[in-house]
């Protein structure tokens, strides 16, 4: 009902407008939330074993790809700190796969909803003129510029924005959940070919940890752009779905 | 108006009702079906359920991963273990000859085994990676008999779901259904690599349970109890893990 009402309002107008579907406001907020405790609770584990593998297999009596400069909460680990830290990760493992599935099974309803609704297509796929490698390295330059994003900006995603929620969802996202079930033994036992063409266990552990500082990246310049951008009125756009601005050759 | 906001509302009702009566269903079925875990209750209980209910739906018959010998890692870690027990200490200065396997509960025949008893069954081997919830791995060869056939020689009883097994060292236990109990590749191992199985990696006998993470894998078993109820055991969550605040569910 609301909605026809404000087809019914003149594009020009001043009053708030529908920018985010209800389906993308609860989608974005629960991956939110399952994505710190995701990463929390991946940090808590990483704490118990802070060194990285290639191949099938790697502990403490074999060589490392590299090992990461912070205490261990196993003293099997050398760290070169003077202490052990306490172990959390049975907490923590059940937390980071409670959140998992949250993320999953809401990831799942966004995408299947995503595609019926033409959200990908609309919204995210560079269409038209934006399609081609010249307003992208225009998009990379005003961002480099850190010019203001333009009021138009407010209704709809720039190139870059475009891209990067792209890769995020289609790219980063599987590959999280992916590398992640290659590490179950049971999921493995039923999907061998799931771990085995990533060149086993340890190459899982190994991607699905720059998979998720890939993630962590977006997200601190995601948040850094919601600032940049305007905190106050994209976060009201994300939560109550709405916009306060004149539309202006939107 | 009215027309259309009670037309809503009965849709609303009629939506949450299904809803109700859909997680009704499916609770019942899972409860039914034995998709539950001993630890489903608390905070974590809806990760745990899924985690294990997924494994029951999806993977319930496969088998782990093998590997071909060259893949044996160099060097088996045996990980940290507290300083052994004195009962421990007694048995291995006797070669471990002494050694007990008694077998209780809901099985025809209860009883015990030696480990030359286990080791007069025919050993099966398998090359299977041993992962720990901390991240390392190491691929082993190991050797033993399968539990299954410890448990058919004490008849398992009909009504059995679980297998509760004991280390002789204080408050170590744990338990699987009894899919994984009869899976062929669950061994009562004695052996590694083609020699005794090392103290420091579970000798002289360890549960081995290669679709799961290494902790279910309990070191220096002595007793194994067939039963229905986990409820009966500590604190009734099925294993020691989840007194630890770790999942009895290992598979992930």
């Amino acid at each position: 009902m609301s909605d026809k009402q404000e087809a019914a309002l003149p594009a020009s107008s001043a009053v708030s407008t529908l920018r985010h579907s209800a389906l993308v406001r609860v989608a974005h907020w629960i991956t939110a939330l399952s994505f710190l405790a995701l990463l929390f609770s991946g940090i808590e584990i990483l704490i118990s074993h802070p060194r990285f593998y290639w191949g099938e297999n790697g502990n403490v009596l074999t060589p490392a790809l590299f090992q990461l400069p912070i205490p261990s909460s196993r003293a099997l680990v050398h760290t070169g700190y003077g202490y052990v830290l306490p172990d959390q990760n049975g907490w923590s493992r059940s937390l980071h796969f409670q959140s998992a599935w949250l993320i999953v099974l809401t990831g799942v309803v966004y995408l299947v909803a995503g595609f019926a609704s033409g959200h990908f297509r609309q919204h995210m796929v560079p269409h038209g003129a934006e399609a081609s490698w010249r307003p992208l390295w225009q998009s990379i330059a005003t961002h480099l510029r850190f010019e203001r994003p333009s009021a138009a900006e407010a209704w709809s995603y720039n190139l870059l924005q475009r891209l990067s929620y792209l890769v995020v969802i289609f790219v980063l996202f599987p590959l999280m959940v992916w590398t992640g079930l290659a590490m179950s033994p049971a999921f493995t036992s039923a999907f061998p070919a799931s771990v085995d063409w990533l060149g086993g266990r340890q190459s899982a552990r190994t991607l699905h940890f720059f998979a998720a500082v890939s993630l962590l990246l977006f997200f601190l310049v995601h948040v850094g752009m919601v600032w940049f951008a305007g905190f106050g009125s994209r976060m009201r756009a994300m939560i109550t779905g709405r916009v306060n601005q004149p539309l202006e050759g939107a | 108006m009215t027309d259309l906001s009670r037309r809503r509302m009965i849709k609303t009702g009629l939506a949450a009702a299904t809803g109700i009566a859909g997680v009704g269903v499916g609770a019942g079925l899972a409860k039914k079906y034995g998709l539950i875990p001993p630890d489903s209750r608390g905070l974590w209980g809806a990760g745990e359920t899924l985690n294990y209910a997924s494994y029951r739906l999806l993977t319930k018959h496969a088998m782990a991963r093998e590997f071909p010998r060259d893949e044996i890692s160099a060097r088996p870690l045996a990980n940290e273990i507290a300083p052994p027990s004195e009962a421990f200490q007694k048995l291995q200065a006797g070669g471990f000859a002494d050694w007990k396997l008694s077998v209780e509960g809901m099985v025809d025949r209860p009883g015990t085994f030696s480990l030359a008893q286990l080791k007069s069954y025919p050993s099966r081997s398998q090359v299977t990676q041993l992962a720990c919830e901390e991240g390392w791995s190491y691929v082993a060869e190991w050797t033993g008999v399968p539990l299954s056939q410890v448990l058919e020689a004490a008849g398992i009883q009909p009504q059995a779901r679980f297998v509760v097994y004991f280390s002789i060292e204080h408050d170590w236990w744990d338990s699987i259904d009894m899919g994984d109990a009869l899976h062929p590749q669950t061994y009562l191992a004695y052996g590694m690599n083609g020699g005794d199985l090392p103290v420091g990696n579970g000798g002289p006998l360890r549960m081995r349970v290669p679709r799961q993470l290494g902790y279910k894998s309990v070191k220096f078993i002595n007793r194994l109890v067939v039963t229905n109820d986990l409820k009966k055991f500590g604190k009734g969550l099925g294993s020691a893990s989840p007194e630890g605040g770790y999942a009895w569910y290992a598979g992930i």
